[in-house]
């Protein structure tokens, strides 16, 4: 179990080593972001924003008109709600090469309660023209999304959570933008899955290994481009899916699969996620079973696909 | 062609008319767009871009370049009239304003025409930009200014006072902003639908020099501001220019109505007129 967070952390370390026009913004959350860890290496090219995250945001629009790259971090519910249209009309329009992180992503933020519990990002970053949208599910995978961003000319988003989580990928799993990963073939069933839910996914994949089931299940670590190929293939292989994600359904990756599946290769398709409502205060495990967010879902799910395939 | 350059009296009048026929034409010909507060930073505009930014229409991106961020985006008849008439683009593409196709956007796009810095038509937004543009130039240990047009509405967004208070946390004395205060908006008077004064004392208190003008259609106060702003240091600057709405053409002054109204064809002809006749006033005065 590692943070996702240290992925971004390390990654920036790491930028800020190979590449000196990489700056970081925070709005006063640098030490939960962890790119308080880039500040005190190099406190020169980093920013504090106050607690003002449109500025900050077009802030690194400008920063980025001067030949920067400017990552900006804050927790998830603000970076993409309270800027949303900084994002839309000077980041995205003007096809800006500014680097969002959204942390703490997901209703395993846990004490903090529904405020702090991002669940809408996905849904309202990925109807915006020109962004590229990454949901990596591990330590290794999100360092090397930050990696990724950083080559790419032009707005990312990065959304990752706040407590440890499985590491299911290495550091030498290929990543690559737009690329999904079969983490594990089959011919039965098909789980996409992204974030913490992959996770949840492969234990799914185990259990209904035991009933005889083989399952496939794909990382969708990018949104957006979304891995249209990788998606239909699987599908045309095994006739159903599941999909399951820490965000609302609606407009989430499972919306994005679908708007893929359902033009491109119609098959039963069940979805895990959260289910048009708000979180509240708990541990992290305690509320990923209590609004529906583990393998035992999916297992549930994955049944009732299979009976729909037949 | 390489600015700035030094302009005579008559030739700031000229090119001061010259903009506000570009101004009436291209409302009028587009069937929409903002002809209020265009008219309004008509003097602004003319004396930065031709007498204060460091700018080359030949080479638009060019490194040495100061940077021009405009907050009030809608004036787009303005915006495109200058960087036309600076040398950017053929003045005869100015017709083809709104219409579908066209690089002249009804609200700027930053990669058409040539000389725009950036995109925009969401008030609050282009102080941050400047904001971050200025930063970025000054953390680069470059020496560029950056100049900013906002104005009363983009003053009445709360990003707005979020850059102006991120500004002077960064001593970014690089920064000068003007701010074309005609005082009024789409709904009427600033003061009635939401009031912004005393803005010299917001700006002080958040820390920036402030330089009033007190005609903002003066040439001669616009330069004294300009002059002035650029021997201030540790802050940005904001320089207030009182101005007045649909400036220069006699029935749009101060009409909060011409904000975005279009001249039907007999307001234009009277608007066109006007215009000759001041073009012929000066021509007489400096003959």
């Amino acid at each position: 179990m590692l943070l996702t967070r240290q992925g971004w952390a390390d990654a920036l370390l790491e930028l800020g080593e190979t590449n000196p026009n990489v700056v970081v913004l925070d709005a006063d959350l640098a030490k939960s972001t962890l790119t308080c860890l880039f500040k005190d290496k190099y406190p020169t090219r980093f920013f504090d924003m106050g607690i003002a995250e449109q500025n900050m945001i077009n802030t690194a629009g400008g920063l980025s008109l001067t030949g920067l790259i400017p990552f900006v971090s804050t927790y998830g519910v603000f970076v993409s709600g309270r800027a949303w249209e900084q994002i839309r009309t000077s980041i995205c329009y003007g096809e800006l090469n500014v680097k969002l992180g959204g942390a703490h992503g997901g209703i395993s933020v846990g004490p903090d309660g529904a405020t702090h519990q991002a669940l809408e990002e996905i849904a309202i970053m990925r109807v915006l023209p020109k962004m590229t949208l990454l949901v990596p599910t591990d330590y290794y995978e999100t360092k090397k999304a930050v990696l990724a961003a950083a080559k790419i000319n032009g707005p990312v988003y990065i959304r990752f959570g706040r407590e440890k989580v499985p590491v299911v990928t290495s550091a030498d799993t290929p990543f690559e933008v737009g690329k999904a990963i079969i983490m594990k073939e089959g011919k039965d069933l098909t789980i996409v899955a992204c974030g913490i839910m992959v996770a949840e996914a492969l234990d799914a994949a185990e259990e209904l290994a035991k009933e005889g089931i083989n399952a496939e299940v794909i990382n969708l670590h990018t949104i957006k481009p979304i891995d249209k190929n990788a998606l239909v293939q699987s599908v045309k292989k095994t006739g159903c899916l599941v999909t399951a994600e820490e965000l609302q359904l609606a407009g989430g990756m499972g919306s994005a699969v679908l708007e893929v599946i359902a033009q491109e290769y119609p098959v039963p398709t069940e979805m895990v996620g959260i289910k048009d409502t708000f979180g509240e205060s708990g541990e992290p495990r305690q509320l990923m079973e209590k609004y529906g967010l583990t393998s035992k879902e999916i297992l549930e799910k994955a049944r009732q696909a299979l009976k729909r395939k037949l | 062609m390489v600015y700035p350059q030094t302009l005579t009296d008559k030739e700031r009048f000229l090119k001061a008319i010259q903009m506000r026929r570009d101004i009436v034409e291209m409302v009028h010909a587009a069937g929409s767009g903002h002809p209020g507060g265009s008219l309004s930073s008509t003097e602004i505009l003319v004396t930065l871009y031709n007498e204060y930014l460091k700018h080359d229409s030949a080479n638009p991106k060019w490194e040495e370049r100061d940077r021009m961020v405009f907050c009030k985006c809608h004036i787009t008849p303005a915006i495109y009239s200058i960087l036309a008439r600076v040398g950017y683009f053929d003045p005869a593409t100015l017709n083809t304003f709104r219409k579908l196709g066209s690089e002249l956007q009804g609200h700027p796009c930053r990669f058409y025409p040539k000389g725009l810095e950036m995109s925009g038509g969401s008030l609050g937004q282009n102080l941050s930009i400047a904001h971050g543009i200025a930063l970025g130039l000054k953390f680069q240990g470059k020496s560029n200014r950056v100049y900013g047009l906002s104005s009363e509405g983009d003053l009445q967004e709360g990003n707005s006072w979020e850059a102006i208070m991120a500004a002077a946390h960064y001593h970014l004395d690089n920064l000068i902003v003007f701010v074309d205060y005609n005082k009024l908006q789409i709904d009427g008077h600033c003061e009635s639908v939401m009031g912004v004064a005393p803005l010299d004392k917001k700006f002080e208190s958040f820390n920036w020099h402030v330089i009033n003008v007190e005609d903002g259609h003066d040439f001669k106060q616009i330069r004294d501001a300009i002059e002035k702003a650029l021997t201030l240091k540790d802050r940005p600057t904001a320089i207030i220019a009182n101005t007045i709405k649909g400036k220069g053409i006699s029935f749009m002054e101060n009409q909060a109505g011409w904000h975005g109204k279009v001249p039907n064809k007999e307001e234009y002809d009277l608007a066109i007129k006007e215009l000759d006749a001041q073009e012929e006033a000066i021509n007489k005065q400096y003959s």
